[in-house]
Protein backbone atom coordinates (compact mmCIF):
# COMPACT_ATOMS: atom_id res chain seq x y z
CA UNK A 1 0.00 0.00 0.00
CA UNK A 2 1.33 3.35 -0.95
CA UNK A 3 1.86 5.72 1.91
CA UNK A 4 0.83 9.22 1.02
CA UNK A 5 3.36 11.69 2.27
CA UNK A 6 1.61 14.49 4.07
CA UNK A 7 3.03 17.64 2.63
CA UNK A 8 4.22 20.43 4.87
CA UNK A 9 3.63 24.02 3.84
CA UNK A 10 7.12 25.52 3.87
CA UNK A 11 6.21 28.85 2.33
CA UNK A 12 7.49 31.85 4.20
CA UNK A 13 6.04 35.34 3.92
CA UNK A 14 8.29 38.20 4.91
CA UNK A 15 5.54 40.66 4.03
CA UNK A 16 7.53 42.26 1.21
CA UNK A 17 8.73 38.93 -0.18
CA UNK A 18 7.25 35.45 -0.41
CA UNK A 19 9.74 32.59 -0.24
CA UNK A 20 9.33 28.95 -1.25
CA UNK A 21 10.78 27.96 2.12
CA UNK A 22 12.58 29.72 4.97
CA UNK A 23 16.12 28.75 3.92
CA UNK A 24 18.36 31.30 2.22
CA UNK A 25 22.03 30.85 1.43
CA UNK A 26 24.09 33.54 3.16
CA UNK A 27 26.14 36.21 1.46
CA UNK A 28 29.85 35.54 1.16
CA UNK A 29 29.37 31.79 1.37
CA UNK A 30 27.48 31.18 -1.84
CA UNK A 31 29.50 33.10 -4.42
CA UNK A 32 27.12 34.54 -7.02
CA UNK A 33 24.97 31.41 -6.77
CA UNK A 34 26.04 29.86 -10.07
CA UNK A 35 29.08 28.20 -8.44
CA UNK A 36 26.60 25.89 -6.70
CA UNK A 37 24.57 24.81 -9.73
CA UNK A 38 26.56 21.56 -10.17
CA UNK A 39 25.64 20.51 -6.63
CA UNK A 40 22.07 21.57 -5.97
CA UNK A 41 18.89 22.85 -7.58
CA UNK A 42 18.91 26.58 -6.82
CA UNK A 43 15.13 26.59 -7.26
CA UNK A 44 14.73 24.36 -4.20
CA UNK A 45 16.05 27.12 -1.95
CA UNK A 46 14.01 29.88 -0.42
CA UNK A 47 16.59 32.07 -2.10
CA UNK A 48 20.16 33.15 -1.86
CA UNK A 49 22.10 36.29 -1.05
CA UNK A 50 24.94 36.95 -3.48
CA UNK A 51 28.39 37.99 -2.36
CA UNK A 52 28.67 41.58 -1.16
CA UNK A 53 28.94 44.13 -3.97
CA UNK A 54 30.76 47.41 -3.89
CA UNK A 55 30.32 49.78 -6.81
CA UNK A 56 33.76 49.08 -8.28
CA UNK A 57 35.53 45.70 -8.43
CA UNK A 58 37.44 45.10 -5.21
CA UNK A 59 40.63 43.22 -4.78
CA UNK A 60 40.30 42.05 -1.20
CA UNK A 61 43.00 41.20 1.33
CA UNK A 62 46.32 39.42 0.77
CA UNK A 63 46.47 35.77 1.88
CA UNK A 64 46.36 33.93 4.22
CA UNK A 65 42.69 34.79 4.28
CA UNK A 66 41.27 31.78 6.10
CA UNK A 67 42.01 29.88 9.25
CA UNK A 68 40.09 27.01 10.74
CA UNK A 69 39.51 27.13 14.50
CA UNK A 70 37.61 24.89 16.95
CA UNK A 71 34.25 24.25 15.23
CA UNK A 72 34.69 27.44 13.27
CA UNK A 73 36.35 29.38 10.54
CA UNK A 74 37.87 32.86 10.63
CA UNK A 75 37.93 34.68 7.32
CA UNK A 76 39.45 37.93 6.17
CA UNK A 77 38.61 37.87 2.48
CA UNK A 78 38.16 41.64 2.44
CA UNK A 79 35.02 41.55 0.29
CA UNK A 80 36.82 40.84 -2.97
CA UNK A 81 34.25 41.18 -5.71
CA UNK A 82 33.43 42.06 -9.28
CA UNK A 83 31.48 45.29 -8.73
CA UNK A 84 27.96 46.23 -9.84
CA UNK A 85 28.67 46.59 -13.54
CA UNK A 86 30.18 43.13 -14.11
CA UNK A 87 27.55 41.63 -11.82
CA UNK A 88 24.72 43.21 -13.79
CA UNK A 89 26.16 42.33 -17.18
CA UNK A 90 27.67 38.90 -16.64
CA UNK A 91 25.94 37.33 -13.65
CA UNK A 92 22.46 38.78 -13.27
CA UNK A 93 21.19 37.65 -16.71
CA UNK A 94 21.92 34.06 -15.66
CA UNK A 95 20.27 34.50 -12.25
CA UNK A 96 17.17 36.18 -13.71
CA UNK A 97 15.89 32.96 -15.26
CA UNK A 98 15.84 31.19 -11.85
CA UNK A 99 12.57 30.82 -10.00
CA UNK A 100 14.12 31.67 -6.68
CA UNK A 101 14.62 34.87 -4.68
CA UNK A 102 17.91 36.54 -5.55
CA UNK A 103 18.96 39.03 -2.87
CA UNK A 104 21.96 41.28 -3.36
CA UNK A 105 24.23 42.14 -0.45
CA UNK A 106 25.07 45.85 -0.78
CA UNK A 107 28.41 47.25 0.42
CA UNK A 108 30.01 50.67 0.54
CA UNK A 109 33.17 52.32 1.75
CA UNK A 110 31.00 55.31 2.71
CA UNK A 111 27.30 56.17 2.63
CA UNK A 112 27.57 57.61 -0.89
CA UNK A 113 28.90 54.34 -2.28
CA UNK A 114 26.06 52.31 -0.73
CA UNK A 115 23.64 54.73 -2.39
CA UNK A 116 25.45 54.46 -5.72
CA UNK A 117 25.27 50.64 -5.63
CA UNK A 118 21.54 50.69 -4.95
CA UNK A 119 20.95 53.36 -7.58
CA UNK A 120 22.75 51.25 -10.19
CA UNK A 121 21.06 48.00 -9.21
CA UNK A 122 17.62 49.64 -9.12
CA UNK A 123 17.89 49.90 -12.91
CA UNK A 124 18.40 46.14 -13.22
CA UNK A 125 15.68 43.49 -13.18
CA UNK A 126 15.73 40.19 -11.35
CA UNK A 127 16.59 41.24 -7.81
CA UNK A 128 14.09 40.45 -5.04
CA UNK A 129 15.56 42.62 -2.29
CA UNK A 130 18.73 44.24 -1.01
CA UNK A 131 20.59 43.10 2.06
CA UNK A 132 22.39 46.12 3.44
CA UNK A 133 25.81 45.10 4.74
CA UNK A 134 26.39 47.73 7.40
CA UNK A 135 29.58 45.97 8.57
CA UNK A 136 31.82 47.45 5.85
CA UNK A 137 34.74 49.53 7.13
CA UNK A 138 33.96 53.20 6.47
CA UNK A 139 36.83 55.18 4.96
CA UNK A 140 35.41 58.46 6.31
CA UNK A 141 35.13 57.15 9.89
CA UNK A 142 38.60 55.71 10.52
CA UNK A 143 37.53 52.31 9.24
CA UNK A 144 34.69 51.93 11.72
CA UNK A 145 31.59 50.38 10.22
CA UNK A 146 28.09 51.88 10.35
CA UNK A 147 26.83 48.84 12.30
CA UNK A 148 28.71 49.90 15.42
CA UNK A 149 26.39 52.68 16.52
CA UNK A 150 22.62 53.27 16.44
CA UNK A 151 23.20 56.74 14.93
CA UNK A 152 25.28 55.62 11.93
CA UNK A 153 22.98 52.62 11.41
CA UNK A 154 19.92 54.86 11.44
CA UNK A 155 21.43 57.39 9.01
CA UNK A 156 22.57 54.80 6.51
CA UNK A 157 19.36 52.73 6.58
CA UNK A 158 17.21 55.85 6.22
CA UNK A 159 19.21 57.08 3.25
CA UNK A 160 19.28 53.74 1.44
CA UNK A 161 15.62 53.01 2.12
CA UNK A 162 14.72 56.36 0.57
CA UNK A 163 17.03 55.80 -2.40
CA UNK A 164 15.86 52.27 -3.22
CA UNK A 165 12.82 50.99 -5.03
CA UNK A 166 13.26 47.54 -3.50
CA UNK A 167 12.72 46.04 -0.04
CA UNK A 168 15.64 46.48 2.31
CA UNK A 169 17.00 43.90 4.75
CA UNK A 170 19.55 45.33 7.17
CA UNK A 171 22.23 42.85 8.23
CA UNK A 172 23.62 43.56 11.68
CA UNK A 173 27.07 43.03 13.11
CA UNK A 174 27.21 41.15 16.41
CA UNK A 175 30.29 43.12 17.47
CA UNK A 176 28.30 45.66 19.44
CA UNK A 177 27.37 46.26 23.07
CA UNK A 178 23.62 46.24 22.53
CA UNK A 179 22.33 44.45 19.47
CA UNK A 180 18.73 45.39 20.31
CA UNK A 181 19.55 49.10 20.26
CA UNK A 182 21.05 48.79 16.78
CA UNK A 183 18.12 46.69 15.56
CA UNK A 184 15.66 49.28 16.82
CA UNK A 185 17.60 52.04 15.08
CA UNK A 186 17.37 50.13 11.80
CA UNK A 187 13.65 49.55 12.31
CA UNK A 188 13.03 53.20 13.12
CA UNK A 189 14.89 54.17 9.94
CA UNK A 190 12.45 52.09 7.93
CA UNK A 191 14.21 48.79 7.18
CA UNK A 192 11.82 46.11 5.93
CA UNK A 193 13.60 43.30 7.77
CA UNK A 194 16.60 42.63 9.94
CA UNK A 195 19.15 39.89 9.32
CA UNK A 196 21.63 38.80 11.96
CA UNK A 197 24.34 37.89 12.72
CA UNK A 198 27.34 38.74 10.60
CA UNK A 199 30.65 37.21 11.73
CA UNK A 200 32.30 37.82 15.09
CA UNK A 201 35.58 39.75 15.08
CA UNK A 202 38.26 37.21 15.96
CA UNK A 203 41.89 36.21 15.55
CA UNK A 204 44.13 33.17 15.67
CA UNK A 205 47.87 33.06 16.15
CA UNK A 206 50.70 30.65 15.58
CA UNK A 207 52.49 30.01 18.84
CA UNK A 208 55.76 28.97 17.22
CA UNK A 209 56.14 31.98 14.96
CA UNK A 210 54.08 34.25 17.27
CA UNK A 211 52.43 35.68 14.19
CA UNK A 212 48.70 36.08 13.55
CA UNK A 213 47.47 33.32 11.25
CA UNK A 214 45.66 35.83 9.03
CA UNK A 215 47.58 38.41 7.04
CA UNK A 216 44.88 40.89 8.04
CA UNK A 217 45.45 39.97 11.72
CA UNK A 218 41.70 40.06 12.44
CA UNK A 219 38.92 38.22 10.67
CA UNK A 220 35.31 37.18 11.13
CA UNK A 221 34.45 33.96 12.96
CA UNK A 222 31.63 31.81 11.60
CA UNK A 223 30.48 28.21 11.86
CA UNK A 224 28.98 26.10 14.65
CA UNK A 225 31.22 27.81 17.24
CA UNK A 226 29.08 30.97 17.07
CA UNK A 227 25.62 29.38 17.02
CA UNK A 228 24.72 29.79 20.70
CA UNK A 229 25.65 33.49 20.68
CA UNK A 230 23.86 34.07 17.38
CA UNK A 231 20.74 32.32 18.68
CA UNK A 232 20.74 34.52 21.80
CA UNK A 233 21.01 37.66 19.68
CA UNK A 234 18.29 36.59 17.26
CA UNK A 235 15.99 35.84 20.16
CA UNK A 236 16.71 39.22 21.78
CA UNK A 237 16.11 41.13 18.58
CA UNK A 238 13.06 39.17 17.42
CA UNK A 239 11.31 39.78 20.70
CA UNK A 240 11.92 43.55 20.51
CA UNK A 241 11.22 44.52 16.87
CA UNK A 242 8.12 44.24 14.69
CA UNK A 243 9.82 43.75 11.33
CA UNK A 244 10.66 40.19 10.28
CA UNK A 245 13.99 38.82 11.45
CA UNK A 246 16.23 36.56 9.38
CA UNK A 247 18.42 34.53 11.70
CA UNK A 248 21.81 33.04 11.02
CA UNK A 249 25.01 31.91 12.66
CA UNK A 250 26.49 28.42 12.54
CA UNK A 251 23.44 26.61 11.14
CA UNK A 252 24.52 23.15 10.01
CA UNK A 253 21.24 21.17 10.15
CA UNK A 254 17.49 21.46 9.87
CA UNK A 255 17.30 21.26 13.66
CA UNK A 256 19.67 24.24 13.99
CA UNK A 257 17.50 26.20 11.55
CA UNK A 258 14.32 25.31 13.43
CA UNK A 259 15.86 26.55 16.68
CA UNK A 260 16.30 29.98 15.09
CA UNK A 261 12.67 29.89 13.88
CA UNK A 262 11.45 28.96 17.35
CA UNK A 263 13.54 31.83 18.76
CA UNK A 264 11.60 34.19 16.52
CA UNK A 265 13.29 34.28 13.11
CA UNK A 266 10.87 34.24 10.18
CA UNK A 267 13.57 32.78 7.93
CA UNK A 268 17.19 31.69 8.20
CA UNK A 269 20.39 32.01 6.25
CA UNK A 270 22.91 29.19 6.09
CA UNK A 271 26.52 30.10 5.50
CA UNK A 272 29.69 28.26 6.41
CA UNK A 273 28.02 24.87 5.91
CA UNK A 274 27.85 25.63 2.16
CA UNK A 275 31.65 25.36 2.05
CA UNK A 276 31.63 21.91 3.59
CA UNK A 277 28.62 20.46 1.79
CA UNK A 278 27.69 22.49 -1.28
CA UNK A 279 24.27 20.80 -1.27
CA UNK A 280 23.66 21.53 2.44
CA UNK A 281 20.99 24.20 1.96
CA UNK A 282 18.73 21.72 0.16
CA UNK A 283 19.38 19.06 2.78
CA UNK A 284 18.44 21.56 5.50
CA UNK A 285 15.12 22.30 3.73
CA UNK A 286 14.38 18.55 3.64
CA UNK A 287 15.30 18.16 7.31
CA UNK A 288 12.97 21.01 8.28
CA UNK A 289 10.19 19.35 6.32
CA UNK A 290 10.77 15.97 7.98
CA UNK A 291 10.81 17.50 11.43
CA UNK A 292 7.53 19.28 10.76
CA UNK A 293 5.98 16.05 9.49
CA UNK A 294 7.18 14.12 12.51
CA UNK A 295 5.82 16.79 14.86
CA UNK A 296 2.45 17.24 13.17
CA UNK A 297 3.31 20.76 12.03
CA UNK A 298 1.29 21.57 8.92
CA UNK A 299 3.06 24.83 8.08
CA UNK A 300 6.55 25.85 9.08
CA UNK A 301 5.41 29.41 9.84
CA UNK A 302 3.52 27.97 12.83
CA UNK A 303 6.90 27.29 14.45
CA UNK A 304 8.13 30.89 14.28
CA UNK A 305 8.48 32.54 17.68
CA UNK A 306 7.02 29.61 19.63
CA UNK A 307 9.80 29.63 22.22
CA UNK A 308 8.47 28.88 25.70
CA UNK A 309 10.40 30.79 28.33
CA UNK A 310 9.45 28.88 31.49
CA UNK B 1 32.44 17.32 -10.43
CA UNK B 2 30.38 15.27 -8.03
CA UNK B 3 29.89 14.76 -4.35
CA UNK B 4 30.64 11.09 -3.74
CA UNK B 5 29.42 10.15 -0.28
CA UNK B 6 29.76 6.45 -1.01
CA UNK B 7 33.48 6.40 -1.63
CA UNK B 8 35.33 3.73 0.30
CA UNK B 9 38.94 3.31 1.34
CA UNK B 10 40.30 0.21 -0.35
CA UNK B 11 43.90 0.27 0.75
CA UNK B 12 46.17 2.41 2.91
CA UNK B 13 49.92 2.22 3.33
CA UNK B 14 52.57 4.51 4.65
CA UNK B 15 56.24 5.34 4.74
CA UNK B 16 56.90 7.36 7.85
CA UNK B 17 54.58 10.43 7.66
CA UNK B 18 53.73 9.86 4.00
CA UNK B 19 50.47 8.07 3.26
CA UNK B 20 49.05 6.46 0.15
CA UNK B 21 45.31 5.84 -0.10
CA UNK B 22 43.51 3.85 -2.77
CA UNK B 23 39.84 4.79 -2.82
CA UNK B 24 36.84 3.30 -4.59
CA UNK B 25 35.16 6.30 -6.21
CA UNK B 26 34.39 5.31 -9.81
CA UNK B 27 32.67 8.46 -10.97
CA UNK B 28 35.46 10.76 -9.80
CA UNK B 29 38.08 8.28 -11.04
CA UNK B 30 36.71 8.26 -14.57
CA UNK B 31 36.47 12.02 -14.78
CA UNK B 32 39.78 12.99 -13.15
CA UNK B 33 42.64 14.60 -15.10
CA UNK B 34 46.24 15.01 -13.88
CA UNK B 35 46.62 18.09 -11.69
CA UNK B 36 43.04 18.12 -10.43
CA UNK B 37 42.16 17.68 -6.77
CA UNK B 38 39.46 16.45 -4.42
CA UNK B 39 38.01 17.95 -1.25
CA UNK B 40 38.01 15.25 1.40
CA UNK B 41 35.79 15.30 4.47
CA UNK B 42 38.01 14.00 7.22
CA UNK B 43 35.43 13.77 10.02
CA UNK B 44 31.71 13.94 10.61
CA UNK B 45 30.66 16.76 12.87
CA UNK B 46 32.22 20.14 13.45
CA UNK B 47 35.83 19.25 14.19
CA UNK B 48 37.75 19.65 12.04
CA UNK B 49 35.15 21.71 10.25
CA UNK B 50 36.48 22.05 6.72
CA UNK B 51 37.27 19.53 4.02
CA UNK B 52 40.91 19.16 3.01
CA UNK B 53 42.13 19.69 -0.55
CA UNK B 54 44.27 16.81 -1.79
CA UNK B 55 45.83 16.37 -5.19
CA UNK B 56 44.78 13.32 -7.20
CA UNK B 57 47.77 10.97 -7.28
CA UNK B 58 46.30 8.57 -9.82
CA UNK B 59 42.88 7.76 -11.22
CA UNK B 60 41.11 5.06 -13.16
CA UNK B 61 37.77 3.34 -13.69
CA UNK B 62 37.52 2.11 -10.10
CA UNK B 63 38.52 5.26 -8.30
CA UNK B 64 41.38 7.47 -7.27
CA UNK B 65 44.60 7.37 -5.29
CA UNK B 66 45.83 10.04 -2.92
CA UNK B 67 49.33 10.64 -1.59
CA UNK B 68 49.99 13.11 1.20
CA UNK B 69 52.18 13.92 4.14
CA UNK B 70 50.64 14.30 7.58
CA UNK B 71 50.84 18.03 8.15
CA UNK B 72 48.10 18.80 10.64
CA UNK B 73 44.89 17.63 12.27
CA UNK B 74 43.03 16.87 9.04
CA UNK B 75 45.68 14.72 7.39
CA UNK B 76 46.39 13.08 10.76
CA UNK B 77 42.76 11.91 11.06
CA UNK B 78 42.79 10.79 7.44
CA UNK B 79 45.96 8.78 8.06
CA UNK B 80 44.15 6.72 10.71
CA UNK B 81 41.39 5.50 8.36
CA UNK B 82 41.10 1.76 7.79
CA UNK B 83 40.34 -0.22 4.64
CA UNK B 84 36.56 -0.39 4.22
CA UNK B 85 35.98 2.99 5.90
CA UNK B 86 33.54 5.25 4.05
CA UNK B 87 34.84 8.51 2.61
CA UNK B 88 33.05 11.64 1.43
CA UNK B 89 34.74 13.35 -1.52
CA UNK B 90 33.99 16.24 -3.86
CA UNK B 91 35.77 16.15 -7.16
CA UNK B 92 37.49 16.16 -9.47
CA UNK B 93 38.00 19.89 -8.99
CA UNK B 94 40.07 22.62 -10.62
CA UNK B 95 41.98 22.82 -13.84
CA UNK B 96 44.84 20.36 -14.23
CA UNK B 97 48.01 20.26 -16.33
CA UNK B 98 47.65 20.92 -20.05
CA UNK B 99 48.09 17.62 -21.87
CA UNK B 100 47.03 17.39 -25.52
CA UNK B 101 47.22 14.82 -28.28
CA UNK B 102 49.42 17.13 -30.33
CA UNK B 103 52.25 16.59 -27.86
CA UNK B 104 53.20 13.14 -29.12
CA UNK B 105 56.96 12.71 -29.52
CA UNK B 106 57.75 15.82 -27.46
CA UNK B 107 59.82 15.87 -24.31
CA UNK B 108 58.50 16.91 -20.89
CA UNK B 109 60.34 17.57 -17.65
CA UNK B 110 58.17 16.80 -14.62
CA UNK B 111 59.35 17.88 -11.19
CA UNK B 112 57.91 16.80 -7.85
CA UNK B 113 59.26 18.12 -4.56
CA UNK B 114 58.37 16.14 -1.41
CA UNK B 115 54.61 15.59 -1.17
CA UNK B 116 54.37 17.60 -4.40
CA UNK B 117 55.14 14.37 -6.22
CA UNK B 118 51.45 13.45 -5.75
CA UNK B 119 50.04 14.73 -9.07
CA UNK B 120 53.30 14.09 -10.96
CA UNK B 121 52.72 10.32 -10.95
CA UNK B 122 49.31 10.63 -12.61
CA UNK B 123 50.77 13.19 -15.03
CA UNK B 124 53.79 11.01 -15.91
CA UNK B 125 51.51 8.05 -16.68
CA UNK B 126 49.29 10.21 -18.86
CA UNK B 127 52.22 11.74 -20.73
CA UNK B 128 53.72 8.27 -21.32
CA UNK B 129 50.39 7.01 -22.67
CA UNK B 130 50.29 9.92 -25.11
CA UNK B 131 53.73 9.13 -26.44
CA UNK B 132 55.81 11.85 -24.82
CA UNK B 133 59.40 11.40 -23.68
CA UNK B 134 59.57 12.26 -20.00
CA UNK B 135 62.28 13.10 -17.49
CA UNK B 136 60.78 12.81 -14.02
CA UNK B 137 62.58 14.58 -11.17
CA UNK B 138 61.80 13.59 -7.60
CA UNK B 139 63.42 15.58 -4.82
CA UNK B 140 63.25 15.57 -1.05
CA UNK B 141 65.24 16.63 1.95
CA UNK B 142 66.20 13.10 2.97
CA UNK B 143 65.77 9.59 1.64
CA UNK B 144 62.53 9.16 3.67
CA UNK B 145 61.07 12.13 1.85
CA UNK B 146 61.12 10.38 -1.55
CA UNK B 147 59.26 7.16 -0.73
CA UNK B 148 57.54 6.61 -4.07
CA UNK B 149 60.69 5.54 -5.94
CA UNK B 150 59.59 1.88 -6.16
CA UNK B 151 56.14 2.81 -7.38
CA UNK B 152 57.52 4.75 -10.34
CA UNK B 153 59.97 1.98 -11.07
CA UNK B 154 57.22 -0.68 -11.08
CA UNK B 155 55.26 1.46 -13.53
CA UNK B 156 58.33 1.56 -15.76
CA UNK B 157 58.85 5.28 -15.22
CA UNK B 158 62.47 6.25 -14.82
CA UNK B 159 63.30 8.76 -12.09
CA UNK B 160 66.00 11.31 -11.45
CA UNK B 161 66.14 11.56 -7.65
CA UNK B 162 67.74 14.12 -5.42
CA UNK B 163 68.09 14.55 -1.67
CA UNK B 164 69.18 17.77 -0.02
CA UNK B 165 71.42 15.84 2.41
CA UNK B 166 72.89 13.63 -0.30
CA UNK B 167 71.59 10.36 1.21
CA UNK B 168 70.22 9.23 -2.16
CA UNK B 169 70.62 10.23 -5.77
CA UNK B 170 71.89 13.68 -6.63
CA UNK B 171 73.08 15.49 -3.51
CA UNK B 172 71.51 18.96 -3.43
CA UNK B 173 68.30 20.71 -4.30
CA UNK B 174 66.13 19.24 -7.03
CA UNK B 175 66.22 22.62 -8.75
CA UNK B 176 70.02 22.26 -9.15
CA UNK B 177 69.53 18.83 -10.71
CA UNK B 178 66.90 20.20 -13.09
CA UNK B 179 69.29 23.05 -13.95
CA UNK B 180 72.02 20.59 -14.87
CA UNK B 181 69.67 18.55 -17.08
CA UNK B 182 68.30 21.69 -18.75
CA UNK B 183 71.84 22.55 -19.78
CA UNK B 184 72.03 19.18 -21.58
CA UNK B 185 68.51 18.72 -22.96
CA UNK B 186 65.87 21.31 -23.75
CA UNK B 187 62.39 19.92 -23.13
CA UNK B 188 59.27 21.17 -24.90
CA UNK B 189 57.45 21.67 -21.61
CA UNK B 190 58.10 21.62 -17.87
CA UNK B 191 55.55 20.73 -15.20
CA UNK B 192 56.10 21.01 -11.45
CA UNK B 193 54.47 20.66 -8.08
CA UNK B 194 56.14 21.23 -4.73
CA UNK B 195 57.19 23.91 -2.28
CA UNK B 196 56.67 27.45 -3.57
CA UNK B 197 60.40 28.24 -3.22
CA UNK B 198 61.20 25.28 -5.51
CA UNK B 199 58.64 26.28 -8.09
CA UNK B 200 59.79 29.89 -8.06
CA UNK B 201 63.34 28.80 -8.98
CA UNK B 202 62.01 26.42 -11.64
CA UNK B 203 59.90 29.21 -13.12
CA UNK B 204 62.96 31.39 -13.61
CA UNK B 205 64.97 28.44 -14.98
CA UNK B 206 62.21 27.62 -17.46
CA UNK B 207 61.96 31.26 -18.50
CA UNK B 208 65.72 31.47 -18.97
CA UNK B 209 65.73 28.37 -21.18
CA UNK B 210 62.52 29.48 -22.93
CA UNK B 211 60.64 26.37 -21.92
CA UNK B 212 56.88 26.74 -21.38
CA UNK B 213 56.09 25.66 -17.84
CA UNK B 214 53.09 24.89 -15.67
CA UNK B 215 52.98 24.89 -11.88
CA UNK B 216 50.49 23.43 -9.45
CA UNK B 217 49.92 25.89 -6.60
CA UNK B 218 48.91 24.92 -3.09
CA UNK B 219 46.76 26.75 -0.58
CA UNK B 220 44.53 26.36 2.41
CA UNK B 221 41.03 26.11 0.95
CA UNK B 222 37.68 26.78 2.53
CA UNK B 223 35.48 25.14 -0.07
CA UNK B 224 37.43 24.11 -3.20
CA UNK B 225 34.58 25.21 -5.48
CA UNK B 226 35.16 28.93 -5.88
CA UNK B 227 32.68 30.10 -3.27
CA UNK B 228 34.77 31.32 -0.35
CA UNK B 229 37.56 33.25 -2.13
CA UNK B 230 40.02 32.08 0.52
CA UNK B 231 42.70 30.42 -1.64
CA UNK B 232 44.01 33.30 -3.73
CA UNK B 233 47.39 33.88 -5.38
CA UNK B 234 48.67 36.76 -7.49
CA UNK B 235 48.06 35.80 -11.12
CA UNK B 236 48.39 37.95 -14.24
CA UNK B 237 45.03 38.28 -15.92
CA UNK B 238 43.68 40.32 -18.81
CA UNK B 239 42.25 42.67 -16.21
CA UNK B 240 45.50 43.07 -14.27
CA UNK B 241 47.43 41.31 -11.52
CA UNK B 242 44.61 40.33 -9.24
CA UNK B 243 44.09 37.88 -6.43
CA UNK B 244 42.92 34.81 -8.29
CA UNK B 245 41.21 31.75 -6.82
CA UNK B 246 43.55 28.75 -6.94
CA UNK B 247 40.70 26.25 -6.63
CA UNK B 248 38.70 27.52 -9.59
CA UNK B 249 41.18 28.94 -12.10
CA UNK B 250 44.00 26.63 -10.96
CA UNK B 251 45.53 24.89 -9.15
CA UNK B 252 47.73 24.61 -12.27
CA UNK B 253 48.81 27.90 -13.87
CA UNK B 254 51.24 28.72 -16.68
CA UNK B 255 54.54 29.94 -15.25
CA UNK B 256 54.45 33.28 -17.00
CA UNK B 257 51.16 34.19 -15.33
CA UNK B 258 52.24 33.48 -11.75
CA UNK B 259 53.57 36.37 -9.67
CA UNK B 260 55.73 34.78 -6.99
CA UNK B 261 55.89 36.40 -3.56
Amino acid sequence: MAITKKSVDLTTDLGFLKLRNPVLAASGTFGYGLEFEPYLDLEKLGGFVVKGLYYEPREGNPPPRLVETASGLINAIGLQGIGVEAFSEKVLPKLRRLKTAVIVNVCGADDDEYAAVVEYLDKQEGIAAYELNISCPNVKAEGLCPALSPRTTFDLVKRIKAASRRPLITKLSPNVTSIVEIAKAAEEAGTDAIALVNTFLAMALDLETRRPKLRNVFGGLSGPAIKPIALRMVYQVASRVRVPVIGMGGIMTGADALEFLVAGAAAVEVGTVNFIDPDAAVRIVAEIESWCEAHGVAAVREVVGTIKVF
Amino acid sequence: MTIDRNARLREIRNWDDYFHLAIDAPEIGREARPGQFVMVKVADGPSPLLRRPLSIHDAGASGIELFFKVAGLGTEILSRKKPGDPLDLIGPLGKGFTVTNGMKGKRAFCVGGGRGIAPIYFLARELGARGLQTNIFYGGRRLVDIPLRDKFEKAGIELLCSTDNGSFGFGGLVTELVGLELAKTKPDVLYACGPEAMMKVLASLAAKHRVPAEFSLESVMGCGIGACWGCVHRIKNESGDGWTKICEEGPVFPGERILWP
